[in-house]
This record gives C-alpha cells, sequence and structure tokens, in this order.
C-alpha cells in the first residue's frame, strides 16, 4: 500500500517538530553542560550562562511535548510501540528532564553554596544525559529494533536497554552530546559578554574538531548501512559542511553564523535521519512484516486532515510569538546585570528598587 | 499485584501528584493577572503600589509552582505510550488529537510567555507585560479544556466508532468526529467544575497567606507606639496590602465556590445517565430503589472491601437528597450496583480477554470504598473554603476610615489550615471519577457505539513486573524529594512577605514611593 499525501506530510511534520527540538533545546543541554567547563567555579559565570538561556528554554522543551503528542494523534502505533519498548531509556529521559526543570526554577531561590552546587549538578545531568539518550534512541530508530507480535496481533519492540547500547547507537548518543555541546558553547559565545565570550569561544574551537569526526563517521554510517534512499545524501553533505565551516567562522569571531552553521547542521542531519527512516518509522531488524511503516501505523484520513488543519493555522502563531520572544531577549548577557552572590530573591530585588531610587542606599548596598 | 496493578499505581501517583501543582497554577496565574492588572490601571499611587507588591509576592510563588507542574507534566505526556500502549494502539485515532492541540496552543503559549512576564519587564511597555501574564492564565485554562476533553472520552466516548478491520476505535466525521469530541457534553460539564476547582485552590491560597500577614502586622503595629514610623509601616501593610488582598480572596472564593456547586450538580446529572454504575457505587445503593437518600456514614464488613454491596450498612443518611441529585426528583428511581453488575454481564459478557490474551472473570463494579468516600471527602473538604470565606469577611468588614483589621491568632490559625483542603478536595475528586470509572479504561457509551469501549486491563503494555515495579518507585521517590523542595521553598516565599512602600525623592524632585519592578529574573 502506497503512503498518502497525509501521511507523508505527517510523517514530515514530525521530522520538523523534532527537528525544531533538537536545535532548539539542544543549545539548552549545550548550555547545561557547561555550567562547569564554562562556570568555573564562580558565581557570577554561572548565573550568566544559565541567564541566557532562562527566559526561552522552557518554550523550547515544549517542542518535543508537541512532536509527542503529534506522533500520538498521527501514529499512535508508532508512539506506542517506541514509548513502550524505549522504555527504560525513556524513563531516565524523563528523570533527567524533570530535575532540570527544577534547577531552572528552584536553583538561585536559598542563598547556600551547597544548595547551588547540587542543581549545577542537575544542570549537568539533565544537559548531558539526554542529550545521550535522545542520540542513542534516535540512533536505533534509524537502525531498527527486534520485535515480535504480541497477544493482540500488533508489533512490539524486544530490544532491551543493554541492546540499544551498540555500537551505533553509542556512537549516535556521542554523535548528540558532542553536537549539542558545541552548539550550547557557540550559543554562549554569541549570547554573553567578557570572559565568558571569550571563554566559550575558546571552547568552541577546542571541541569543533572531535566533533566533526564523530558526526561524520555517525551520519555516513547512517547513510550507507540504514538509509533506505539516496537523496539524503544531500542534508548529509550540506551538514558536514555547514559543521566543518564552524571552525574558521569561530576563529574569526562570526559568533552569529558560528551558531546559525550548528544550527543548520542540526536541522540537516534530522532531516537525513528521518529522511532515510522513510517509509518507515520503526523497522523490525528480525522481520520486515513486523516493522511500522507510514501506512500501517497511522491514524485515520479524517484524523489526519484535522490534525492538519488545526497545525496549519496554530503552528505560524507559535512560530511569530516564540520569534518574539527570542527578538526581546535579543541582548547579549553581561556579567553587571547578574545580581551580586549572596543575596536572596526578596532581598536582591528590594535591593534593585532601591537602587533605582536611591543611589546612597544601592552604594551601601553593593559595599556590603 | 501484577504488571497491571503496578501500571494503575503509577498513573494514579502521577496524576494526582501532577494535580495537586497543577489547579494552583492555573487559578494563581489568573489572581495574579487580575492583581497586576488592578496595579496597572489603578489611579491611587498608594493602591497601584499595594497591589504591585501583591503580584510580584505572589508571582515568586506562581513561579516555584509552575516548575513542578511542568516537570510532572512532562511524564503525563509519554506514560499514555509507556505503561497503556494497547490503549493507546485503541483509541491514538481519537485521544491523541486533544492532547496534540492542548501542546500547540496551550503549552507554547503558557511557556513562552511565562518566560516573557519573568524576565521581560524591562524590555516592553508596561501594557505588553500585562498582556503576557494574561496569555499564560489563558495558556494555563485552555490546557485544562483539552485535557478534560481528553478525559471525557474516557468517561463518555463520542464521535468515534469501532473499526472491525483495523481492530480500534476510529474518529467519525459521521457520529460528529472531533467537534463532538471537544464539545462532548461531559466536557462541557467537567471543565467548568475543574476550573472552578482550581481557582478555589488559588482563592484560599492567596485567602489564607494575606491573613496570615495581615494578622501579624496588625499585632506588630499594636505592640509599638502608633505614632513611631514602624508602626505605620506595620499599619500599612495590614490595611492597604494585605486587607485587600484577604477581601479579594475571599471575593475569589465565593464566586468559585459557586460555580463548582452549580457544575457539580450538572456534572452528578449526567454521570447518574452516562455513568449510573459509579454514582450508584458512589452512593453504596445496592438495588434499584426510589426516593433514594443521601447517606453521610456509612459502615461495611469486610466483604465490602471485596466490593460485595450488600455487606455495607448506612448509618446516618438525609432522605431524598441522592434522587434529588441524580433527576430533580425526590421520588427517582435509581439503579443499584447489583443489577447493572447483571445488566452489564448480559450486555458485555460474563468474561473478557486481558491484554495478555488470558480469559478472565469480568467484574464490572469500581471499588465500593474508594468511591464513596472520595465522593464524601471532595464535599467535606470544601467545608473549610466555606468558613474561611464567611470569617475573612467579617473580621474585614467595614469602608472608608471604618476599614477592619484583625489581630485574632485563631483566625490567622484557621486561615492557614485551610489553605490545603481545597487541593485534597480537587485530589479526592479526581480519584472519584478516576477510581469510579474502573473497571474501564474507555466506559462504554450508553447511546453510542457500544464497541467502543475498552477494559483497564486492556489497555495494559505488556511489561514485566520488575521493570514496571523499577519506574514506579523512581517516579515516586523523585517526586518526594521534589515535594519537599517545593514546600520549602513555597514556605520560604510565603513567609517573607512584602516590604512596606518607603517615600523616596525621584530624580526630577518629586516625593513618590518606592514601587517595585515586577521581575524575577532568577
Amino acid at each position: 500500500m502506497d503512503a498518502t499525501f497525509l501521511q507523508i506530510l505527517w510523517f514530515a511534520l514530525i521530522a520538523v517538530l523534532f527537528l525544531g527540538y533538537f536545535v532548539l533545546e539542544g543549545f539548552d543541554f549545550g548550555v547545561g553542560m557547561n555550567v562547569f567547563p564554562l562556570g568555573k567555579g564562580d558565581e557570577r559565570r554561572k548565573k550568566q550562562i544559565l541567564r541566557t538561556i532562562g527566559p526561552v528554554w522552557d518554550g523550547n522543551e515544549v517542542w518535543l511535548l508537541v512532536g509527542g503528542g503529534a506522533m500520538f494523534a498521527a501514529f499512535p502505533e508508532w508512539y506506542a510501540t517506541l514509548f513502550s519498548g524505549a522504555y527504560l531509556a525513556l524513563f531516565v529521559i524523563l528523570l533527567a528532564l524533570i530535575v532540570r526543570v527544577c534547577a531552572f526554577k528552584y536553583r538561585d531561590k536559598v542563598d547556600s553554596p551547597t544548595w547551588k552546587k547540587a542543581w549545577d549538578w542537575m544542570h549537568f545531568i539533565g544537559g548531558f544525559g539526554p542529550a545521550l539518550l535522545w542520540g542513542v534512541a534516535f540512533a536505533n530508530i534509524v537502525r531498527g529494533f527486534e520485535m515480535e507480535a504480541n497477544a493482540g496481533g500488533n508489533s512490539v519492540i524486544t530490544t532491551t536497554l543493554l541492546g540499544l547500547l551498540n555500537p551505533f547507537g553509542i556512537l549516535g548518543g556521542l554523535t548528540f552530546v558532542l553536537l549539542f555541546w558545541l552548539h550550547g558553547t557557540l550559543y554562549l559565545a554569541l549570547r554573553t559578554t567578557g570572559d565568558l565570550r571569550e571563554d566559550a569561544n575558546r571552547l568552541a574551537g577546542r571541541i569543533a574538531i572531535p566533533t566533526i569526526v564523530v558526526a561524520a563517521v555517525f551520519v555516513v554510517w547512517a547513510q550507507i548501512a540504514y538509509s533506505h534512499t539516496w537523496w539524503t545524501w544531500i542534508p548529509l553533505v550540506i551538514a558536514a559542511l555547514a559543521l566543518i565551516a564552524v571552525v574558521p567562522l569561530n576563529r574569526a569571531r562570526r559568533e552569529g553564523a558560528a551558531f546559525g552553521a550548528t544550527s543548520l547542521a542540526i536541522a540537516m542531519a534530522t532531516i537525513q535521519l528521518f529522511g532515510g527512516l522513510f517509509p518507515y518509522v520503526l523497522p523490525a531488524v528480525n522481520d520486515d512484516a513486523l516493522s511500522l511503516t507510514v501506512t500501517n501505523a497511522s491514524s485515520t484520513e479524517y484524523t489526519l486532515t484535522v490534525m492538519t488543519i488545526a497545525t496549519v493555522v496554530l503552528l505560524p502563531i507559535v512560530l511569530a510569538y516564540q520569534a518574539w520572544s527570542y527578538w526581546v531577549f535579543r541582548h547579549r548577557v553581561t556579567g553587571e546585570d547578574t545580581p551580586a552572590p549572596g543575596s536572596g530573591i526578596v532581598g536582591r530585588v528590594r535591593d534593585e528598587y532601591r537602587a533605582a531610587f536611591d543611589t546612597d542606599d544601592h552604594r551601601t548596598e553593593t559595599a556590603r | 499485584m501484577e504488571a497491571l496493578d503496578f501500571a494503575r499505581w503509577q498513573f494514579g501517583i502521577t496524576t494526582v501528584y501532577h494535580f495537586i501543582f497543577v489547579p494552583l497554577t492555573i487559578g494563581l496565574s489568573l489572581l495574579v493577572a487580575i492583581m497586576q492588572t488592578v496595579a496597572y490601571t489603578s489611579k491611587d499611587p498608594v493602591k497601584a503600589d499595594s497591589w504591585t507588591r501583591l503580584t510580584k509576592f505572589f508571582g515568586s510563588m506562581l513561579i516555584v509552582n509552575f516548575g513542578i507542574g511542568i516537570a510532572t507534566g512532562i511524564v503525563q505526556e509519554f506514560q499514555f505510550g509507556m505503561n497503556w500502549s494497547e490503549y493507546s494502539r485503541f483509541v491514538g485515532d481519537i485521544f491523541g488529537a486533544p492532547l496534540a492541540l492542548e501542546g500547540l496552543i496551550a503549552f507554547f503559549m503558557e511557556s513562552t510567555f511565562l518566560g516573557l512576564w519573568i524576565f521581560g519587564w524591562n524590555r516592553m511597555s508596561k501594557k505588553v507585560h500585562l498582556l503576557t501574564i494574561w496569555l499564560v492564565a489563558l495558556g494555563t485554562t485552555a490546557s485544562a479544556y483539552f485535557i478534560i476533553a481528553a478525559n471525557s472520552f474516557m468517561q463518555h466516548p463520542v464521535g468515534a466508532q469501532f473499526n472491525p478491520t483495523t481492530g480500534r476505535a476510529e474518529l467519525d466525521p459521521e457520529a460528529g468526529g472531533i467537534f463532538a469530541v471537544l464539545a462532548n457534553p461531559t466536557t462541557l460539564a467537567a471543565f467548568p467544575h475543574v476550573i472552578a476547582g482550581a481557582w478555589l485552590v488559588a482563592a484560599a491560597f492567596v485567602t489564607g497567606i494575606a491573613a496570615f500577614h495581615m494578622v501579624r502586622h496588625h499585632n506588630r503595629a499594636q505592640e509599638l507606639e502608633a505614632d513611631t514610623a514602624a508602626a505605620q509601616e506595620h499599619t500599612h501593610l495590614a490595611r492597604e496590602v494585605f486587607r485587600p488582598a484577604v477581601r479579594f480572596g475571599t471575593l475569589a472564593m465565593v464566586i468559585s465556590a459557586l460555580l463548582i456547586f452549580v457544575s457539580g450538580d450538572v456534572q452528578a446529572k449526567l454521570m447518574f445517565q452516562q455513568q449510573p454504575m459509579k454514582m450508584a457505587s458512589a452512593e453504596a445503593i445496592c438495588e434499584d430503589q426510589e426516593g433514594v437518600p443521601f447517606s453521610i456514614l456509612t459502615v461495611g464488613g469486610p466483604e465490602a472491601f471485596k466490593q460485595n454491596c450488600s455487606d455495607v450498612t448506612h448509618l446516618i443518611e438525609i432522605p431524598y437528597v441522592t434522587s434529588i441529585l441524580a433527576t430533580n426528583n425526590p421520588n427517582a428511581e435509581l439503579r443499584g450496583v447489583e443489577s447493572l453488575q447483571k445488566e452489564y454481564k448480559e450486555k458485555f459478557g460474563d468474561t473478557v480477554v486481558n491484554a495478555a490474551g488470558e480469559t478472565v472473570e469480568a467484574n464490572y463494579r469500581p471499588n465500593l470504598f474508594v468511591t464513596y468516600w472520595s465522593f464524601r471527602l471532595m464535599m467535606g473538604f470544601a467545608v473549610f473554603s466555606g468558613i474561611l470565606a464567611v470569617w475573612a469577611w467579617w473580621v474585614t468588614r467595614g469602608k472608608g476610615e471604618m476599614r477592619r483589621t484583625t489581630g485574632s491568632k485563631w483566625f490567622a490559625r484557621f486561615a492557614v489550615l485551610a489553605i490545603p483542603m481545597p487541593f485534597l478536595a480537587n485530589s479526592a475528586g479526581w480519584v472519584f471519577t478516576e477510581m469510579g470509572r474502573q473497571p474501564w479504561v474507555v466506559h462504554p457509551s450508553p447511546t453510542g457505539d457500544p464497541m467502543v469501549r475498552m477494559m483497564t486491563m486492556q489497555g495494559v503494555s505488556g511489561h514485566p513486573d520488575w521493570i514496571v515495579i523499577l519506574t514506579l518507585v523512581g517516579f515516586t521517590l523523585i517526586y518526594g524529594a521534589l515535594a519537599v523542595v517545593w514546600y520549602y521553598l513555597m514556605h520560604k516565599a510565603a513567609v517573607k512577605g512584602v516590604s512596606a512602600p518607603q517615600r523616596v525623592t525621584a530624580d526630577d524632585g518629586a516625593k513618590q514611593l518606592d514601587t517595585p519592578t515586577i521581575s524575577f529574573g532568577y
């Protein structure tokens, strides 16, 4: 049975939602991973680092929730089989995402170095863990799972968590970690000032080459061994060129262009992976008859039509206001506007507005 | 216990836990939006100053609460696929759409505009900044609508037909399709009930915390010399800042209580038609009966815990009330648990095939003990809010120079004690409606396609026990740890209170109040 237009469209839309998720949340993860390497134990620097994504990380994470919801609505078999099959991996990802949300909201609410240090670790785990596991998971989706038919005749995954950690899966995880780390580091170079900006630039220069090597091996392996089509060579080559361009752009301190290049590389790699997967959504490595495809996993044409209309109307609005929020917070985060360490939120706020109205008071507050 | 039970416990814990925080987020985002609106529109500088301080004070608690709601909400989105994959396959064609719409419409809106509200004060005009908190409130309310539409499909499936070829339920345009799902009468009754319940949580929260501070500042002022600056500051905080907040919270409590009562009544009448077994179980009515009383206290023997309805004794009863609740007619005949069990066995079979393909005996009765008591607890907890509203209104009565504040420690204690009660009422309500739906995950509709139905035991994923126990324990531990952190931070933010405004000299030499900015950079 051939895929219908709507089935192809929804496969593409889900690819777009995950593309949005990886490009946007990718730099959030990378920023989280930099809490220690670029924070260097300095509270002011760490605040500056986290402040760059403070207003936007939550909206970025919604791309995942909408991606999951869209998968449920458009390809229920895909959603059900994948999330029950990759159960433990997803469990670990969810734990990491939970602690990460709380790290954002709670880190600065208590004035204690131990408290802050504990949440710094949560930021690090919340950046590194999901990046690694999404890489492992997507590599395995492309590669395929061991499957069997259950009592109801539906395909279910029998690959275990350890089974996911095959060489290709591990390489996928490593690629995502390095790529997001580089992406987040370039984001910090673009969004900060002072020493931090310099250090981010230097760090990006150091991790760019290993990232290019690892990512290149991964995408070429994926293309040769698992892609079901030839045209995905095109996004692969674009992704590779974009990633290589990061090196001279970063050296030339073209921060916007360098960040644009990693964004393009992540977007193109996502297109390559999803494009190579089509028309499968979950290939079975042991028996092709058990594989899930866009035709046997999809919702009805009616549901797909409803969802298409809703998405065509709503997604542009979402894109418009998310873009506006990035525009509002486009200014570089300086070390100065992050408040001095050692004051709780309410006290800090009091200081801020006293400072705004009474300069004498301000001087004493700062001196203290 | 088997994987099914662990999966049910996991769903129950995740959902009840999530819905401790969510009503406060929904209600408080609206109340904070109203506070900021009052501050923005007020011509009186003292009034504007007070409401700005209150916006900021309750806003800081809203942010703490928002975090944990998001964190637990992520699990909600994925657990249908993780633990209930057979259910997801069966209803995904219908059930996925409201979830995706919730993400597209509500989650993007609330998260993006929350970021703009928290950090955006000096990057946009005051008017646009005010708009952002209203969009947060709108987003949280919209998300409740879509998730209730999804839940209502499980309570009363509409707009769908069973497709024997694919073996699943599918949206059917001839049965109304997506419009029927979004305009399900169950949704239209449940949504106002849930939203009003959320408002009540937030209103009692605002009233309780404001009352605590009002009493504290009232007493501090009394302890000091009346004409000292410190005494005047405390009097100002009690009279001009926290008294208005108490009055505002009280008004919000009264409005939400009325809406809860009316929508709850509509919902109960619908449930007697759509899910007679749930209501029979909630009232512990065994056999069909006319002029049914409402029992306040019922005890059951050991058999009652095995869902044997005949082993219960009603001790205190109010005549006719249950019949009135169901139909407005005091003599109406209502169905009993045992006769419904017999009817369902004829209709849906003596046995049922579960997700693992085993044939087991069918039991169509929900857990009697849980449904009976959760229904009563839901209503019982609300009594505290009623007392708080009346008491708070009385101690703050008066107009103009006669505006009263109180130093009554008993009032302050009661106000704080009343804060958790609407939270508990919300949890009890969800436990009632979800446990009362059992053994169904999709309850057959009395009027729709009878094949659009699924028992909970048919919906579960085929995981081995240990794997579900592992995630159950893992999630529960992390939820427990986060609950401690949440309580600690909320308590810290709540007792911190508000500082009194100072007269300061602006750049142009004019005297003005040092009203704070509404920004929260964390």
